[in-house]
């Protein structure tokens, strides 16, 4: 299957022209039209009906062509949210709060009692606030050597999010350009107040400090136990991606900007020394290291930097979350399965199972999904016989025509999964009920 | 008077039967504990001079809890020390050991009594309200502390608070989680410590340092930490109560002996709040900020300035602080919008510069969404607030910039040497408004004795300060400009004014105003439950528009 994916798409790259902007009018249309996953789409949103109004009082908004924005869209249903994109082929939706009261009418109502109440936890991880520890890169720009940084993000928050806040419902997704969003969608998450969703922001946040603090990571003598579990995984991909990759300590300037974080003089000026002498990146980390481990059981002075290499890992490899985009409960995300305007790829979501072999740049984009549609149809026209009947009922799915497939069926997985749940709680209450 | 949720007829039919103070027996009923939850408002009729001299009271210790919180770390025994001392004076029953229930009735009473006499002042606007929680909690935190053990399961027992702490085999098992995730404890000490197992949310503050070992959920607090989820518990439960009181209290404006005193009240703690100074809206010319940025603003502002300067962008911190800053030095939103215009499209087209963040700039100074009129960041606000991260340059400098980086930043602005060292001395005793302040004689040649009683609480007083300064003005009213709050009752506000009888009568129909419109929304970044800040978020959400 994933090689299959591959192959096609290794295929279609040489015959397909790249995206450009100024087809997404021409392409959105069809999307809408054929592809875009309503249907799980609403089954995700609508929660299994189990709250009332939930769907309807969801706020999205719009960005149409030229930026113009539109806040405070509602649709009481698939049928009335379907018809909307679909007329208004929005460049980007926004997924917001669930209001008291339909979005739509918040003029009608008196601003105090239009409330925004409840909203899925997210996250929003974005390749530009790594800047200072890309070596490749600046600003909207990513490539293979720092995509890794989102590998290890996705993997650090994800476990946080399961292992230490008990959230079972986590979907993770491409932003379509430089970054990765997470949807928690547990009730407990959807129910959490501002501050609580501050604090588990600022619980996964540690490297901090802006442009005025050389060094960004402060570790305690003790490691919390979720610190010590991302020093794992940053540790599963710390020698192909910083040392080779990165080159962090490739040249003077790399290693001096590493080194500065260490706060004690003798043994900074010892690591100094170490980096003259070795002749690339991973030895010097390595005989630095051993010697750290050496020096360690000595000097008490040394001591008070007992963590510095890990410091050193988490400020150059630890997830930088946007912790405003956590904090408001209306703080509106853009949703799964928008295109992105500028590189016409699909917000899809990505199996965190599998975040080793997502790539961003094999993300379909959408003049590469319509022509796989046009493809497979044309391939598999139905003869078309004398005495025309009506087109067979149980038409294809057009999303199963193209690359798009894998995606949605990590979409699926995520909602099944709650609806799972769902059903019980729904059992639950009605064997309450018959209970004589 | 009516503290509760307030309905007027209520009030008025419940009166008769009301009690005045009680007698004997009832009185030891009334308050089963010295530390108090809140949770009943009093019902009692109280005169209303007593009213009065209560609320002040109140505030005077409010005050000072918070100026000791400025000048000492928190829980440290300087801080400690200095808090018993001062309210010793002022609140004997905040720190009194001794327990003889009927002494101690009426200093309970007027505890009660006077909490909620300062909700309904302080209920009436986001910076009211968070003012007063960060004042009631320190000093709630404090008291919590002083009781011993015996103490504190009573006190959680009369206030319906049920902590079961885990089984022996479950911390056994855990131990060692424990001892990394929880502040100084080590794993001979967990075994004689007892754990609480409660929802994470439950203890917030701990989960935010990541000072506490979490699984599934659940916080496992140890003992030590109990004050924690029980000021958590007492923070949610009075940012829910005001924010009842708040909608309840337009009510309370028919009444026009009470509203002008509450009024008076809650503007004792913000004096100035920068926000809405017409008289000085459009004094500043555009060509003057770059040179103002080097002589008048305090350095928060200065490092915003170069930092817009030279990226033509700021993030959302940067330009929440210094769009407000700029407000508040008289910008008007004609001259805001040109500014952040002209910086930012230098980065890009102005179409989209118009899209995204002209809308708030206009939203800053009330003129979209809900019109609510934001005031500038105090120094309490940016010091303790959001922690600037990679790519930011708000905060304060002297909080969030590297000591050594501080010192050549200081030596580039040519402070002296010695000025440097008396500087980076108050930094490492956490003093950042002290050191601010010294940097502010330091760059204006004051001798320290000309203003003693200096106290910087808002980049924008030390902004008004330094133009009085350059314009000679300071002279006339030497000393009298910095000794804002060090008393409840002087107010930065009345100072300023002070000889113009009728400024302050309008500037109490405008704080009335302004507390009209803020009764109206219920605004807060920190702690309202069901209550969001829905137009900062807007500002937030176009904010979400430019990343990805
Ligand atoms: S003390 Fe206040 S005015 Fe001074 S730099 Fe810090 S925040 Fe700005
Ligand atoms: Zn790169």
């Amino acid at each position: 299957m994933v090689t299959a994916r591959a192959m096609s798409e290794e295929k279609t790259e040489v015959v397909r022209p790249s995206y450009s902007p100024d087809e997404l009018p021409e392409y959105l249309p069809v999307y809408y039209k054929r592809l875009f996953p309503y249907g799980l789409y609403y089954r995700w949103l609508n929660y299994g009906g189990v709250q009332k109004n939930y769907f309807c009082n969801r706020e999205f908004s719009f960005t149409l062509k030229d930026d113009v924005y539109i806040r405070y869209q509602s649709f009481s249903d698939q049928q009335e949210m379907e018809k909307q994109i679909q007329r208004q082929c929005p460049y980007k939706i926004d997924i917001g709060a669930v209001f008291s009261h339909k979005p739509k009418d918040h003029k009608t109502v008196k601003p105090t009692a239009f409330q925004a109440l409840e909203k899925e936890l997210v996250f929003d991880i974005d390749m530009t606030d790594y800047d200072d520890v890309r070596s490749c890169c600046q600003g909207a720009d990513i490539c293979a050597n720092c995509w890794p940084l989102m590998r290890m993000a996705i993997k650090i928050v994800d476990a946080a999010l399961g292992e230490d806040f008990g959230f079972e419902h986590r979907l993770w997704v491409y932003s379509g350009r430089r970054g990765v969003h997470c949807w928690v969608a547990d009730e407990a998450a959807r129910k959490l107040s501002q501050n609580a969703r501050s604090a588990v922001a600022e619980y996964l946040s540690v490297v901090k400090g802006g442009e005025n603090k050389l060094r960004k990571v402060h570790l305690p003598e003790n490691i919390h136990p979720s610190i010590v579990r991302a020093i794992g995984i940053v540790g599963q991909y710390f020698d192909d991606y910083a040392l080779e990759k990165q080159d962090i300590l490739g040249d003077k300037d790399s290693w001096q900007k590493a080194l500065a974080v260490i706060p004690d003089d003798k043994l900074r000026e010892c690591a100094m020394k170490i980096m003259e002498e070795k002749k690339n990146s991973k030895e010097r980390w390595y005989s630095f290291k051993k010697e750290h481990q050496a020096l360690l059981n000595g000097d008490a002075n040394i001591r008070k930097s007992r963590h510095c290499l890990q410091e050193i890992a988490l400020q150059y490899c630890y997830p930088r979350l946007d912790v405003n985009v956590s904090k408001g409960i209306n703080h509106l995300l853009k949703s799964p399965f928008c295109v992105h305007p500028k590189t016409g790829r699909v917000c899809v979501p990505i199996d965190p199972a599998h975040v080793d072999s997502f790539d961003p740049f094999k993300v379909p984009d959408i003049n590469q999904l319509c022509q796989e549609i046009d493809e497979y149809d044309r391939k598999n026209k139905p003869e078309i016989t004398e005495g025309d009947q009506p087109p067979p009922k149980k038409r294809m799915k057009d999303y199963k025509k193209t690359s798009l497939l894998e995606s949605i069926e990590v979409f699926e997985k995520f909602v099944t999964k709650m609806e799972k749940q769902w059903k019980g709680k729904l059992l639950e209450i009605s064997d309450q009920k018959g209970d004589f | 008077m009516e503290f509760g949720k307030g309905k007027r007829e209520k009030s008025q039919t419940g009166r008769k039967n009301r009690q005045k103070r009680l007698a004997g027996d009832d009185r030891n009923k009334a308050y089963k504990h010295r530390l108090q939850f809140y949770s009943i408002p009093p019902t009692e009729n109280i005169s209303l001079s007593e009213f009065e001299e209560m609320a002040i009271n109140r505030l005077k210790v409010l005050k000072q809890v918070e100026n000791i919180g400025i000048k000492f770390v928190k829980g440290r025994n300087d801080y400690n020390d200095v808090m018993e001392k001062e309210l010793r004076k002022l609140m004997p029953i905040a720190v009194s050991q001794h327990h003889k229930d009927e002494d101690d009735y009426d200093a309970k009473r007027k505890d009660h009594i006077s909490h909620f006499i300062l909700r309904l002042a302080y209920c009436r606007s986001e910076e009211l309200r968070r003012w007063f929680i960060a004042q009631e909690l320190d000093l709630f935190r404090f008291r919590f502390l002083q009781e011993n053990k015996e103490s504190i399961t009573s006190f959680l027992q009369a206030n319906d608070l049920h902590y079961k702490p885990i089984s022996e085999e479950e911390k056994t098992d855990k131990a060692r989680k424990f001892s990394n995730s929880s502040y100084g404890i080590n794993e001979s000490v967990v075994t004689h410590m007892d754990f609480y197992k409660v929802p994470f949310t439950e203890a917030l503050d701990l989960v935010k340092g990541r000072k506490v070992y979490l699984e599934k959920g659940f916080a496992y607090v140890p003992h030590n930490d109990l004050v924690s989820i029980v000021v958590s518990a007492f923070r949610a439960h009075l940012s829910h109560a005001l924010a009842l009181t708040a909608r309840a209290v337009p009510s309370l404006e028919e009444d026009n002996r009470l509203l002008p005193m509450l009024t008076n009240i809650s503007k004792q703690y913000l004096g100035e709040d920068y926000s809405n100074k017409n008289s000085k809206t459009g004094s500043i010319a555009l060509e003057d900020i770059d040179s103002l940025a080097k002589t008048a603003y305090p350095l928060c502002m200065r490092q915003l300035h170069s930092a817009l300067r030279e990226d033509h962008h700021l993030k959302h911190g940067g330009r929440q602080q210094y769009g407000l800053f700029l407000k508040g030095i008289g910008l008007t939103m004609e001259q805001a919008l040109k500014f952040w215009r002209t910086e930012f499209s230098k980065k890009m087209d102005g179409d989209k510069f118009e899209k995204q963040y002209a809308y708030n700039i206009r939203h800053s100074f009330g003129k979209e969404g809900k019109r609510v009129n934001y005031t500038p960041y105090s120094c309490m606000k940016i010091i303790m607030g959001t922690q600037p991260g990679p790519g930011d340059y708000h905060g304060c400098p002297f909080r969030h910039t590297d000591v050594k980086l501080l010192k050549q930043r200081l030596a580039s602005y040519k402070i002296p040497a010695q000025g440097i060292e008396q500087i980076a001395d108050l930094v490492k005793g956490y003093h950042y408004q002290l050191a601010c302040t010294k940097y502010f004689e330091l760059t204006h040649n004051i001798d320290k004795d000309e203003v003693s009683g200096l106290s910087l609480q808002h980049p924008n007083q030390y902004f008004d300060a330094s133009m009085d300064i350059q314009s000679g003005k300071l002279k006339e009213s030497k000393g009298g400009r910095f000794s804002q709050g060090n008393n409840a009752s002087g107010t930065y506000n009345s100072q300023r004014s002070s000889g113009t009888q009728s400024s302050s009568q309008s500037q109490m129909s405008n704080t009335q105003q302004s507390a009209n419109t803020s009764t109206a929304t219920i605004v807060d970044e920190e702690g309202w439950d069901n209550f969001t800040g829905e137009d900062m978020e807007k500002l937030d959400s176009s904010v979400a528009m430019d990343t990805s």
